[in-house]
């Protein structure tokens, strides 16, 4: 049995699995049931600065019978007194000692509010503290949450005050709303933090209501950015994720990484383990579902683990940041080509409309015959499903012309029908970046192109 | 049986779709592209688009496109035979359920309906005028094409009402009247002139065409059931008497305790669905060939067998039994199947001395239909007893075109055939029309002749100035 305990900068918890700070982690009472099914810590909704909330807050991103694939809120920080917050956190250490209990903060950006809220924190016998520098909506108006994310400057100055006040571990999270994710990391590393966490949610706006040309949802008339998370984001927050495993000041500082943004299951908590994170945060999926799915999430991957011969979550984190690669380290003469297993396949002609449409007109229609048909070209005065199934032509990839783009493999909805095929190319392995030192003069005019190609064998049809 | 409980016994069979059902059931296609479900339709609806329509919400465009292939999509959204069109070519019936193509077209139909959306726009007359006989599927598929191109269209009908089989032949549980009805009232709503109690051949002649109509379309389906020549053979019931009179005035049906339906087609399934639903304690399907030359679909039989319809194979109908002027049984000859005769299938060949006795106080005859009478009254050129015709559905008489199961002697005669016939007999006319207004004009340039001041005829006269034959 795998083990899935962790030391995440001296906090430890039973599993990697934490509550984000969001509205699942609002109360005492919330948290205290949260701990009974299972879950290893919990990031307790930021508390700080007085703040009033409105309804209407959440909107939700589904497609077709798939709902809240994302969420967008304009939920505040925690509206519950600072006494309250305080009180519970306290009783819930107490109550659970072996769990992980973080709290998120977020005050004026002023060194004495900074050093109160650690102090008060520090108080209650907590296990961290996360500075929340993300919060996209409402706080960044005042000055604070993403505000202060998306300087580096003030992110390093705010990291400082804490870190100079703080005995327990601090993490500094991160948003998602700037160009570059690296800059404020390195600004936390800089000022001494001990952990970074990321993503925070990214700024959005869900939709317009085509009956009342209001916005999605509709606040009294009103709406306005909010901020996004949810599965529909984790392809982003892996990247960003990934970016700060792959920094050299990052990566160097060896501060661990609290990764979360669209996790729903133990395939994505793996992901985000083997790109680096060695705690996991999670929200969406626990507001779609309850506290319930932390069963899965451990189970999922501990038999995953096992399956895969890893020991520890240690062992599991950043084990695949080795394959993350500029373009430019990319091998360009590798060769993949689609295949189609016509057994598996329901003729759909999903594959041949996207290649003949949009990719690169390499699928051809097969009649029984062994002919290439266009499409639609069957008798109109045929009918009958017998007819239609038996004289449906096949899907066939001509292999010579496939650039291996993957498009009909990302669309076929068969699984296992279309397979990528690696084939020889024929071709020593190269790199954009060693073309360019080898043979600058490739990679700058079209006419030494054309030659290189020529004299390497690459045809583009 | 009281009206209000026969109404029920025999209400339409599906629930329609909710919207949630339609929308969960609209995802689940994929959106083949040159989709097998559409090759498969007789009338080439474009299935998936229609489909992805009704999961976008656009549902009047959905129903429009239903339209544009098929003028009668809420009735064939009910009774065809989608298992074995549409809904059994469909790529997820291999290995999951096919999406529900039928009643997602009803869902769409009735959603136009229901906000009184206007079947497709009609083009500018064009002065031609054509007669349409009978307002079944066929006929009313063609007029309405008509219509949609110009042309004013007559249909005569010689009965009440009109809609023919949708009206009058198909089991309520699965084609209601008043969905026949309304999409009568749809296709007159493009300009289709309706004429009931209009029989041609009787108060309705070719020569009355010739001399109104520029072209005439046969779409009179097929005649009544034929006789067995078995002995008191009066004494059994019609079958399509016995459809109508269910839809018509289902609590005048009379209906025995223990009913027997000679024939195994649709009708025969209908029949004995009927009986059962009505009322009967018993209901047996006679047929003198075995279960796999039944001529109904599959569903069909799969449906009458969970109705609790029994079925009594390889028995020959050899007399009606009587008493005291009352049905009282089928006496039958036990079959053996011999060689394949004219219709491929083997020959039934009755026993010698196997006689046996079916008790039943009613006895429902569905074998057929007669061939249609009207080949032999305007002597047109037939195929297999069936009305001949060309690609272009053109008979053996200049200007007199013929649709429908009048037509068909090959292959299954279905509504939605009828419903292609009908389409593209329309625009074989309106081909043959333009041609001949073409010649028209040029010669009219020849002979230097003023054009009409509002460049279009009126009255009795066409464009080509001449007439039908």
């Amino acid at each position: 049995m795998a083990d899935l305990r962790i030391n995440f900068a001296g906090i430890r918890s039973p599993n990697p699995f934490w509550l984000a700070s969001a509205p699942p982690t609002n109360s005492g009472a919330q948290i205290h049931r949260a701990f009974e099914a299972g879950w290893g810590g919990a990031v307790w909704k930021t508390i700080g600065a007085p703040v009033l909330n409105v309804s209407n807050r959440y909107g939700a991103w589904g497609f077709g019978h798939q709902r809240m694939l994302a969420i967008n809120n304009v939920e505040l920080i925690s509206d519950r007194p600072l006494e309250v917050n305080l009180r519970e956190i306290a009783e819930i250490k107490r109550a659970w000692p072996e769990r992980a209990v973080i709290v998120s903060a977020m005050v004026e950006s002023k060194a004495e509010a900074w050093r109160e809220i650690v102090r008060r924190i520090e108080d209650t016998g907590a296990d961290g503290i996360e500075l929340n520098y993300g919060c996209p909506h409402g706080m960044s108006e005042r000055g604070m949450g993403s505000a202060v994310g998306q300087v580096p400057e003030y992110c390093e100055q705010i990291t400082r005050w804490v870190m100079e006040a703080a005995a327990i571990p601090v993490i500094v999270k991160l948003t998602p709303n700037v160009t570059n994710i690296v800059l404020p990391a390195r600004a936390a590393v800089a000022a001494g933090a001990n952990a970074l966490s990321l993503i925070n949610t990214i700024n959005s706006i869900v939709g317009v209501d085509l009956d009342t040309l209001q916005l999605v949802p509709s606040i009294g008339g009103k709406g306005g950015h909010g901020g996004y998370a949810g599965p529909a984001v984790k392809p982003i927050a892996l990247n960003m994720l990934a970016a700060l495993g792959s920094d050299e000041v990052v990566a160097k500082s060896g501060l661990p990484i609290s990764g979360m943004g669209g996790i729903a299951t133990w395939q994505d908590a793996a992901q985000f383990l083997l790109l680096g994170a060695s705690s996991l945060q999670l929200c969406t999926a626990v507001m779609h579902y309850g506290f319930r799915i932390i069963e899965d999430l451990c189970d999922g991957l501990s038999n995953w683990m096992d399956e895969k011969g890893f020991k520890t979550v240690a062992e599991v984190t950043g084990r695949s940041l080795h394959c993350v690669s500029d373009f430019k380290d990319l091998d360009l003469s590798f060769r993949a080509v689609a295949r189609i297993d016509a057994e598996k396949c329901i003729q759909c002609n999903l594959c041949y409309v996207a290649c003949n449409d949009t990719a690169h007109q390499c699928i051809d229609l097969v009649s029984r015959e062994g002919k290439v048909v266009e499409p639609l070209s069957y008798d109109p005065r045929s009918n009958g499903k017998r007819e239609a199934v038996e004289t449906r032509p096949q899907p066939v990839v001509r292999e010579d012309d496939c650039v291996g783009c993957r498009l009909c493999y990302n669309v076929c909805p068969v699984d296992n029908c279309i397979a990528m095929v690696e084939l020889p190319s024929g071709r020593s392995p190269v790199t954009w970046g060693q073309l360019s030192e080898r043979q600058p003069q490739v990679t700058e005019d079209w006419e030494a192109m054309n030659a290189y190609r020529q004299k390497a064998g690459i045809r583009i049809h | 049986m009281e009206r209000n409980d026969a109404g029920k016994a025999l209400a339409e069979q599906l629930p329609p779709l909710t919207p949630h059902e339609a929308t969960v059931e609209a995802d689940r296609c994929l959106y083949c592209y040159d989709a097998p479900c559409t090759h498969a339709c007789p009338t080439h609806i474009d299935i998936p688009r229609f489909i992805k329509k009704i999961a976008t919400g656009n549902l009047s465009g959905s129903a429009r496109t239903i339209l544009s292939s098929n003028l009668l999509g809420a009735t064939c959204a009910r009774v065809c035979p989608v298992q074995e069109l549409c809904e059994g070519a469909c790529v997820l019936g291999a290995e999951h359920k096919p999406i529900s193509i039928g009643r997602l077209q009803r869902y769409a139909m009735d959603y136009l309906w229901r906000h009184n959306g206007n079947l497709p726009a009609t083009a500018a007359p064009t002065g031609f005028s054509i007669a349409v006989i009978g307002a079944g599927p066929a006929g009313l598929s063609c007029a309405g094409e008509l219509a949609k191109r110009g042309h004013a269209v007559t249909i005569f009908e010689k009965r009440a009402l009109p809609g023919g089989l949708s009206t009058y032949g198909i089991i309520a549980l699965r084609e209601p009247m008043e969905v026949a009805l309304e999409e009568t009232r749809r296709i007159e709503g493009l300009g289709v002139r309706i004429e009931t109690g209009v029989e041609f051949g009787k108060n309705l002649s070719l020569a009355a065409l010739q001399k109104d109509f520029d072209a005439a379309v046969l779409g009179v389906g097929l005649g009544g059931t034929p006789r067995l020549g078995i002995d008191g053979e009066e004494s059994a019931v019609d079958g399509l008497a016995y459809i109508e009179a269910s839809k018509t005035d289902a609590s005048s049906l009379k209906v025995g305790r223990s009913v027997i339906v000679i024939g195994a087609g649709n009708t025969a399934i209908d029949c004995a669905t009927i009986a059962k639903r009505l009322g009967a304690a018993r209901v047996t399907v006679v047929y003198r060939r075995s279960e796999r030359e039944m001529t109904c679909y599959r569903h069909e039989y799969d449906f009458a067998r969970s109705e609790g319809i029994e079925f009594r194979f390889l028995a020959q109908p050899a007399r009606i039994l009587r008493a005291n002027g009352l049905v009282t049984g089928l006496e039958c000859l036990r079959v053996q199947l011999g060689a394949p005769d004219a219709s491929g299938r083997p020959a039934p060949a009755p026993v010698a001395g196997s006689e046996f006795v079916l008790e039943a106080d009613q006895i429902v005859k569905a074998v057929g239909q007669e061939k249609p009478a009207v080949a032999a009254l305007l002597g047109l050129e037939t195929r297999k007893g069936f009305i001949a015709v060309d690609s272009d559905f053109k008979t053996s008489l200049d200007g007199v075109y013929a649709i429908g199961d009048c037509i068909r002697s090959t292959g299954a005669a279905s509504t939605v055939m009828a419903v292609e016939d009908g389409k593209l007999a329309a625009e074989a006319i309106h081909e043959q029309l333009a041609q001949r207004a073409q010649r028209s004009a040029l010669g009219a340039r020849a002979a230097s002749r003023q054009p009409r001041p509002d460049g279009a005829p009126t009255g009795r006269s066409s464009p080509a100035g001449g007439r039908l034959a």
